[in-house]
């Protein structure tokens, strides 16, 4: 038996090791190393199949406008500005559309009307991009072709669907913050004679702050990223669109979308196949330094807990 | 004044309080005092605070809920169609049971109630009401220095009178206390009880205690609540001393609730 064995034992040998304990506190610390590690890797990557890009090319003509790879010219200009617009363009859509939807249905729906909206969003969350992007297409473009635009193929077709795809990602952690809020913050405000928008606009939304930010950002992450509609609806025209009041109604073309059209037909090792890995390397940074600002705007850690009160 | 000239702030009638089928208020009669402190006692679930939140109509976020009979404040009935609750609330005031400052500054706390009722446009208007505030809460010389702090950095019995000075910044006529004590040690305890007296003074309050030394010494008026049902109201040394019924008297000595 057990305790016959422990009272055998000497007093001065150490506490038993709990091996159970030992294995799942590894398993977690692996779990974790292999986020930051796969990071890592990528980054690593990244950047030996992308070097080339900056160390070979000088940065004037790498960050010109003109982008004819078979002609030896790598200027990134034009793609950044198609991403920027296109990225833009959709946050400013969809922030505002998300966050006002997520308070409605956190705040003022109905049970019955968040029953049956929530499953829709989620099943709007589940929709493949190459399907939103055929949406568009087919839909969409006709449309902002009949309205004047040279083309239906623009930088605010994309932004459009863009917007819709990142909006179920806004609205549902939008709404988890919300709800997050503890009700004694909304009650303290009702007693003082607060209206329910006052109420939610001076002590809801400023209490969940941090969680909005997270969603607006996890939303501009999903809007940058996108390759497929990218590709598909903002006319694929890798040239800097003309300032006015046009602007988001002319082609573009996104770095995402370059990366994908023209990474089939390049040679590998080819200094064209460098400048590939080069754009995802900007990719990378880009959304590295949004994160960062992220991180800024919600106040660290410490700075949270403190003003929770957790 | 005697008993009999004071003013009643509210009058009870026939008020009974539904959570769908249950019935948690039973045809509840009494009055309120103008300036006086109301103390309501009971074991947990009696409903008296069901009561307490009926007469702000804080009830109203629950859904299902159903009211009947009148409660009225000033002799109009706050559960008339025509009434805004908005507006009932500007007039009765509530402070509640765990401290809710809001996770603001301590300034901005108490500035909360003048800005959303625009009650100044003024920086140094605003100033003197949060200053005012602060003071008639007992609460300016601990925090005077650093009122740019936030609120949670306060310990709980600081929270509560925070919570009271914010109610009070908006010049309330009543003020409702949901067992504003419970969550606090004695010391803080007894501070909110001697800032009740102060307050009433100025303001009718009526507070729902589970703490019978509390209702005691603190009260003027004591009703007693048992299952939904008003059981007795009285002054509150007549009811402590000589309780008019059975269950009171068992109740408040401890050997039943």
């Amino acid at each position: 038996m057990s305790a016959t064995k422990l009272e055998t034992s000497t007093p001065d040998v150490s506490p038993p090791v709990r091996w159970g304990e030992k294995i799942i506190e590894g398993l977690i610390w692996a779990a974790g190393l292999s986020t930051i590690l796969i990071v890592a890797l990528i980054f690593i990557f990244l950047l030996k199949e992308g070097l080339p890009t900056f160390l070979d090319i000088p940065l004037r003509q790498l960050f010109g406008k003109r982008w004819y790879p078979i002609e030896g010219m790598f200027g990134l200009a034009s793609l950044l500005a198609g991403t920027l617009l296109v990225t833009a363009g959709a946050v400013i859509i969809t922030v505002p559309l998300g966050i006002v939807t997520a308070i409605y249905l956190g705040e003022f729906a109905p049970p019955w009307q968040r029953e049956i909206l929530k499953p829709l969003i989620e099943v709007l969350a589940g929709i493949p991009s190459i399907v939103l992007g055929f949406l568009g297409w087919v839909a969409l473009a006709p449309i902002i072709q009949n309205a004047g635009a040279p083309t239906g193929l623009t930088a605010f077709t994309g932004a459009l669907i863009l917007a819709y795809m990142a909006l179920p990602t806004i609205i549902s952690i939008s709404e988890d913050a919300l709800y997050a809020v503890p009700k004694e913050y909304r009650d303290g405000a009702l007693a003082i004679g607060a209206t329910q928008w006052q109420t939610i606009w001076r002590v809801v939304l400023p209490a969940a702050k941090s969680g909005i930010v997270i969603a607006v950002m996890l939303g501009i992450g999903r809007a940058i990223g996108e390759t497929m509609v990218a590709l598909m609806v903002t006319g694929n025209a890798a040239n800097i669109p003309a300032f006015g009041a046009d602007i988001m109604f002319q082609p573009v073309r996104t770095m995402t979308a370059t990366i994908a059209a023209e990474m089939g037909e390049v040679a590998q090792g080819s200094l064209h196949y460098s400048v590939l890995f080069g754009i995802g390397i900007l990719l990378f940074l880009i959304t590295f330094a949004i994160n960062s600002l992220a991180r800024k705007l919600v106040g660290g850690e410490s700075v949270r807990r403190k003003r929770t009160g957790f | 004044m005697t008993e009999q000239t004071i003013p009643n702030k509210i009058d009870v009638h026939d008020f009974s309080f539904f959570y769908g089928d249950f019935q948690a208020l039973k045809r509840l009669n009494l009055p309120i005092k103008e300036k006086q402190i109301t103390a309501l006692i009971g074991p947990s679930g009696c409903g008296k605070s069901t009561f307490l939140r009926a007469i702000n109509r804080m009830n109203d976020t629950i859904p299902g809920i159903r009211a009947e009979g009148q409660i009225l404040l000033d002799g109009e009935d706050i559960y008339a169609p025509d009434v805004d609750v908005v507006e009932l609330r500007e007039r009765i005031g509530m402070v509640f049971q765990k401290p809710n400052p809001f996770p603001k500054s301590i300034f901005e706390n108490v500035a909360f109630g003048p800005r959303v009722l625009k009650m100044t446009n003024r920086r140094d208007e605003l100033h003197q009401m949060v200053r005012e505030s602060l003071e008639g809460a007992a609460l300016w010389d601990e925090v005077k220095h650093r009122l740019k702090d936030s609120a949670m950095n306060l310990n709980p019995g600081q929270q509560q009178r925070l919570c009271i000075a914010r109610t009070i910044a908006v010049q309330p006529e009543v003020i409702l206390m949901d067992e504003p004590a419970s969550a606090l040690d004695p010391v803080a305890t007894l501070h909110v009880e001697d800032l009740m007296r102060t307050l009433a003074e100025n303001y009718t309050i009526v507070i729902v205690t589970h703490n019978m030394q509390q209702a005691a010494r603190a009260s003027d008026w004591t009703g007693f609540f048992w299952l939904g049902e008003l059981v007795e109201f009285n002054k509150t040394s007549a009811l402590f001393s000589s309780p008019e019924r059975e269950l009171t008297e068992s109740y408040i000595t401890g050997r039943r609730g």
